[in-house]
């Protein structure tokens, strides 16, 4: 019991729990959304400056929400800068796979080598939207929608 | 059924076959019957009875089984009649839970008495199914919907209430329990003022029924909802109580079987009381289900439930207040057993995930009350709702636990 805990609860999420980076509002920005989980009430924004090649320059994020959503949209701000959209939607498939999928073997990239300490989300299926929560919100802001659910 | 003669936990718990399970290996510390309560074994007998042994539809048939069936779905009308001293077995009125009895009342009520800039008086206490219902009537009759405020106790505020009730209101609707904090709300004061002014009263007393014995003459509610699920009965079957005359007034909410008098393709004419508002084939089993809960509730007795819960309440919520970083939210003089909870740096799911697996299940989330929740500005609570088969081990269990979430956080 511990061993899952300890792997859902590893020493990098606590830390990106507790400090987490890129926290704030992005005040012009030309991007953002709010995420809302309605199983638990949490919300998480995303705000993004945009380039005109798609790539995302600056990104913060700010909201109310559990240690792990707090620290997947951490990791994902720190990961997704610098990417282009079609970059940050492909990695939003890959971890959605990394925490969806028993046999998830997509670790060729530093990337996803990052995001792995979430992996410990699947042996917990009601947490995987608190996992997801930052991309669904990272992903309707590039798509221009303003609000997103987990539902 | 025996009559337990003094309160004995244990011997209460080998009534619930769920204790015999582990979860992750480890003894069940159920603490969410606020949620959905656990069955005991002679609920599941009778279930299992009444479709093994004497099952068929109600109401209609000549046949032996049929006569069976019907006999004993109005035997439990009889005994929720008897139990919550309703005049009438007609006052009595199955629905599929206590949300649909909700939107009977809001949606034949509101049709029947709803103008524009009428009021509709709730509270802050709410949980969403007394809440959602009369909003969606007030959009389409044009009423408004209003709110009786709390303090930071969650304590709901008398005066304020009374200063709120106006020539405009024509109804008012508000919880017995708190689910998400465990306040009592003073109902017969509620009542008693409303009826001074002739404003009718709906009571939501899906909390409230598996801790005290309700009587709604007493009270005298217009009307009193609860679910069976959460009274140790099975899911799928609610009641409505509600005073004959307005059933006489109200319109039927649904068309169909069961309801009518004659139907011609021209014209109905409907049946009365409990029948009119029951349409199509009823939660026959899960009623069946239902009496036998209430019987066995009544076999232990409410004083002995009472007591025994409201030791473990003083005791939880000592041994909470002793663990360093543990906030109780709602405070009320009088309480249910039902303790709502935030621990600082740590986010009730978080909590929740870790207890879990120490086979304590809590609810963590926003209970279905987020006006509440946004009153006391947090977006979700852990909560420890307690039932009659808990005992001082399920508490210590609870504190164990969550001292191994001040371990992971700490």
């Amino acid at each position: 019991m511990m061993d899952d805990l300890k792997e859902l609860y590893q020493e990098v999420i606590l830390d990106h729990s507790k400090h987490p980076r890129n926290f704030g509002k992005l005040d012009p920005c030309s991007n953002e959304a709010h995420g809302y989980n309605p199983l638990c009430g949490d919300t998480l924004n995303v705000f993004l400056n945009l380039s005109s090649d798609d790539v995302i320059e600056e990104i913060l994020f700010d909201g109310k929400g559990c240690a792990i959503s707090i620290a997947s949209a951490s990791l994902m701000s720190e990961i997704v800068k610098g990417k282009t959209k079609v970059q940050a939607s492909t990695l939003f498939d890959k971890f959605h796979d990394l925490v969806t999928k028993e046999d998830s073997t997509l670790l060729e990239d530093d990337d996803m080598e990052r995001l792995v300490v979430l992996a410990g989300v699947k042996q917990f299926p009601m947490r995987v939207k608190c996992a997801t929560l930052s991309w669904h919100a990272l992903q309707s802001a590039l798509n221009g929608n303003k609000d997103t659910t987990t539902e | 059924m025996n009559k337990i003669s003094s309160f004995d936990v244990e011997r209460i718990r080998e009534d619930f076959p769920i204790f015999l399970e582990k979860i992750h290996g480890k003894r069940l510390t159920f603490l969410d019957s606020g949620a959905s309560a656990q069955k005991p074994r002679v609920v599941l007998d009778a279930v299992q009875k009444a479709y093994t042994e004497t099952y068929a539809n109600v109401h209609r048939g000549v046949h032996y089984l049929s006569q069976q069936s019907t006999e004993l779905y109005e035997g439990a009308r009889k005994t929720i009649c008897a139990h919550m001293n309703a005049r009438s077995v007609d006052e009595i009125i199955f629905t599929k839970n206590a949300t649909e009895a909700f939107n009977l009342v809001a949606q034949s009520y509101g049709q029947l008495a709803l103008k524009p800039g009428d009021e509709i008086l709730l509270s802050y206490l709410e949980h969403h199914s007394n809440i959602v219902p009369w909003q969606l009537i007030a959009e389409r009759t044009g009423a408004v919907v209003k709110a009786v405020p709390i303090d930071s106790n969650g304590e709901f505020l008398m005066e304020e209430y009374l200063k709120l009730l106006s020539p405009k209101t024509k109804i008012v609707a508000v919880t017995h329990i708190s689910n998400a904090i465990g306040t009592i709300v003073p109902v017969k004061e509620v009542i008693k003022a409303a009826r001074d002014k002739g404003i009718p009263v709906l009571i939501d007393g899906s909390q409230a029924m598996p801790h005290m014995k309700v009587d709604v003459q007493d009270l005298d509610a217009d009307f009193y909802v609860f679910t069976g699920h959460k009274v140790f009965a099975p899911t799928g079957v609610g009641v409505l109580y509600a005073k004959n005359d307005w059933l006489e007034k109200m319109p039927p909410y649904q068309g169909g079987g069961d309801m009518i008098n004659r139907v011609t393709i021209e014209k109905t004419t409907y049946a009365t009381g409990h029948s009119k508002f029951e349409a199509g084939t009823p939660p026959i089993v899960q009623a069946i289900g239902l009496g036998v809960a209430i019987d066995y509730v009544n076999s232990i007795g409410f004083d002995a439930i009472a007591a025994h819960e409201q030791a473990l309440l003083s005791y939880a919520t000592e041994e909470l207040t002793k663990l360093n970083a543990v906030r109780i939210i709602g405070q009320a003089k009088n309480k249910a057993p039902i303790i709502s909870f935030e621990m600082e740096g740590v986010h009730p799911h978080d909590i929740g995930t870790i207890v879990d697996q120490a086979g304590v299940a809590i609810r963590v989330g926003h209970h279905c009350a987020q006006p509440l929740m946004d009153f006391f500005d947090v977006p979700s609570t852990a909560r420890a709702s307690f039932a009659f088969y808990n005992n001082t081990a399920d508490v210590d269990a609870l504190i164990d636990s969550l001292k191994m979430v001040q371990e992971f956080f700490g």
